[in-house]
């Protein structure tokens, strides 16, 4: 760090006009909504009328009373759950075996990257939908292979899994970054420990992955976020059924909100997905010293 | 057993993997493909991928929808109004930021920039309450400025990470040698950075095109008339609006949706995996 004070030349100032858009927005359009939606958090509001301060009103409601949203406090982190390690998991070792000198590679890497264009598309969760239904494809391939037929949306304990399954399938673009991150290994690492006599085991554990924890971490981090908001598959696929066992927060927000007009008490809840987040993200940054490897620390 | 014999069986084997996991992949969209030709009775309880028939019908109809006197060329319409002016707002505002970040010293910068890059993990759960009865006292419900305004205000930091990092790659001599010729900082930006930005500009164009064409919460809270919904509103209305659902219509519709964002992947796959490999790397 220098300590001495930087003088600024003209011309750097011209920085602050070239940033102004962004200022604006992001005064506008996200630090004044933030605020706002913690202040609406306190407050009984139908956007019809001035918002009146209630106090503590809707986070007692929402952890005393509202059993819904403890079901739907569960099903979202269930969600996340399966998601995130699953997608991740499955990223991490598709990329790993792709990452050979092997023929065609470029084409599989496009193949396993289709799904994840649709991401939250309607499309494809009407897809979904008519896939897993009971007498759907899936169910017709189970039984030509002589195995039990599923109710994959019809039976609270399935359906959610089913609309993971969605979000899963779609893990090519972590897959993608991945193999970059991969690709930039650098080679003599591994040479230097064929020399001193690594087995393949250790330069996986010791090398490959130390090096690509940056990527991983961003990964989990940027996954958690979207998983404790997901909306869209659950709404169409489901509508947050059967017996409210895909209800997932994202739908309660959205429910409370625009349905039923209670914006304060939909603030409160959006307030707790955010809160969610915050716990989970310091934690995994927390915990990152220990895991996440960087080579040079980055200087702006 | 040699060593050669043994990487061979290993190459073999992780093709083999390669290959089922790929036909798993891609098998939903190929079989979405061919129902689009099937009637409800030949979908149901059937694993057949090939229909018996082929006849365009079921795009023919679906096309008409039936919300009353909309057709899917009016959500394709609508879509396009929407998703075009925002792509190209987004990329402009967001290089202009990533400019004034990447190549000024301005003071407060640091802070700036920690700032923008909190916003990376702002969820949009938490800010779409307060936006909402903003634009709706702005009478913006129902139009689609809630999609333009955010992208002329470079609120996706995203995008403007994702240029900063391409920008700090190219050479300072650049600017600095323009300078000495006498240009302005714009000139520099318009004249040497743009035109070298071009693959990082086009990649975050694609991203910032595929979320907002797929986008359906937003498009569901900001957009009430049918006249101005988007594909996704239209496909999801689909559902509902009949009794019986007749599977190949929407289905066909919904293959029509998609279709747009395959031919643009395979047209500019390039952009995409670049897009994706340097956002996620370094920073």
């Amino acid at each position: 760090m220098k300590t001495k004070v930087r003088e600024y030349k003209k011309r750097d100032y011209m920085g602050l006009i070239y940033i102004a858009p962004w200022l604006v927005g992001f005064l506008l359009l996200q630090l004044y909504p933030f605020i706002a939606s913690l202040f609406y958090s306190f407050t009984q509001y139908n956007i019809m009328s001035e918002p009146t301060f209630v106090g503590l009103t809707n986070y007692i409601t929402l952890f005393k009373v509202d059993n819904e949203f403890w079901n739907s406090l569960k099903v979202t982190i269930v969600y996340t759950i399966y998601t995130v390690p699953g997608k991740l998991v499955l990223a991490l070792l598709v990329a790993l075996l792709m990452n050979k000198q092997m023929k065609g590679i470029n084409l599989f890497r496009t193949i396993y990257y289709i799904p994840s264009l649709f991401g939250g598309s309607v499309a494809v969760a009407i897809l979904w939908k008519l896939m897993f239904m009971d007498d759907g494809v899936i169910n017709a391939l189970l039984t030509a292979l002589h195995l039990p037929q599923v109710q994959w949306l019809g039976n609270p304990d399935i359906a959610l899994r089913t609309i993971c399954m969605l979000e899963i399938w779609q893990f090519g673009s972590s897959m993608v970054m991945f193999l970059a991150a991969l690709k930039q290994v650098p080679q003599s690492l591994y040479e230097a420990a064929q020399i001193d006599g690594a087995s393949k085991l250790r330069c996986f554990f010791k090398i490959t992955i130390p090096q690509i924890t940056p990527i991983i971490f961003f990964n989990l981090i940027m996954q958690t976020i979207n998983a404790l908001q997901s909306f869209t598959s659950a709404f169409v696929i489901t509508k947050g059924g059967p017996l409210k066992s895909t209800y997932v927060l994202g739908m309660k927000l959205y429910n409370e909100a625009f349905k039923n007009y209670k914006l304060g008490y939909a603030s409160a809840i959006s307030w707790v997905i955010f809160i969610i987040i915050m716990i989970v993200t310091l934690l995994l940054f927390r915990s990152s010293t220990g895991w996440v490897y960087y080579e040079d620390s980055d200087e702006f | 057993m040699n060593k050669k014999t043994k990487t061979k069986i290993n190459l073999t084997l992780t093709y083999i993997f390669i290959i089922v996991v790929g036909i798993i992949m891609v098998y939903p969209i190929i079989w979405m493909f061919f129902t689009t030709f099937k009637e409800n009775a030949e979908i149901f309880g059937s694993t057949k991928l090939l229909p018996s028939s082929y006849s365009l019908s079921s795009f023919v109809e679906g096309w008409k929808s039936n919300g009353g006197n909309q057709t899917y060329t009016n959500f394709f319409i609508n879509t396009f109004v929407m998703v075009i002016p925002t792509t190209l707002l987004t990329i402009a505002s967001c290089a202009v930021v990533a400019y004034g970040f990447a190549r000024f010293k301005f003071p407060g910068k640091k802070g700036l920039f920690m700032l923008l890059i909190a916003t990376l993990m702002l969820p949009n759960a938490v800010i779409i309450i307060p936006r909402y009865s903003l634009y709706n006292s702005f009478g913006w419900i129902d139009t689609y400025l809630p999609f333009y305004v955010p992208a002329l205000l470079a609120t996706y930091p995203f995008f403007i990470f994702m240029l900063i990092q391409f920008m700090r790659g190219l050479p300072r001599e650049l600017d600095e040698s323009a300078y000495m010729d006498g240009c302005g900082t714009f000139r520099v930006f318009w004249n040497i950075l743009l035109p070298l930005m071009k693959p990082a500009l086009f990649s975050a164009g694609l991203f910032q095109f595929m979320w907002t064409y797929n986008d359906y919460l937003n498009s569901l809270i900001f957009i009430n008339s049918t006249s101005r919904y988007t594909i996704s509103l239209a496909l999801r209305l689909s559902l509902d609006s009949e009794s019986v659902v007749q599977w190949n219509k929407v289905m066909a519709m919904a293959f029509i949706a998609v279709l747009p964002l395959i031919i643009l992947f395979f047209l500019a796959q390039k952009y995409f995996v670049e897009g994706i490999s340097t956002t996620g790397l370094k920073g």
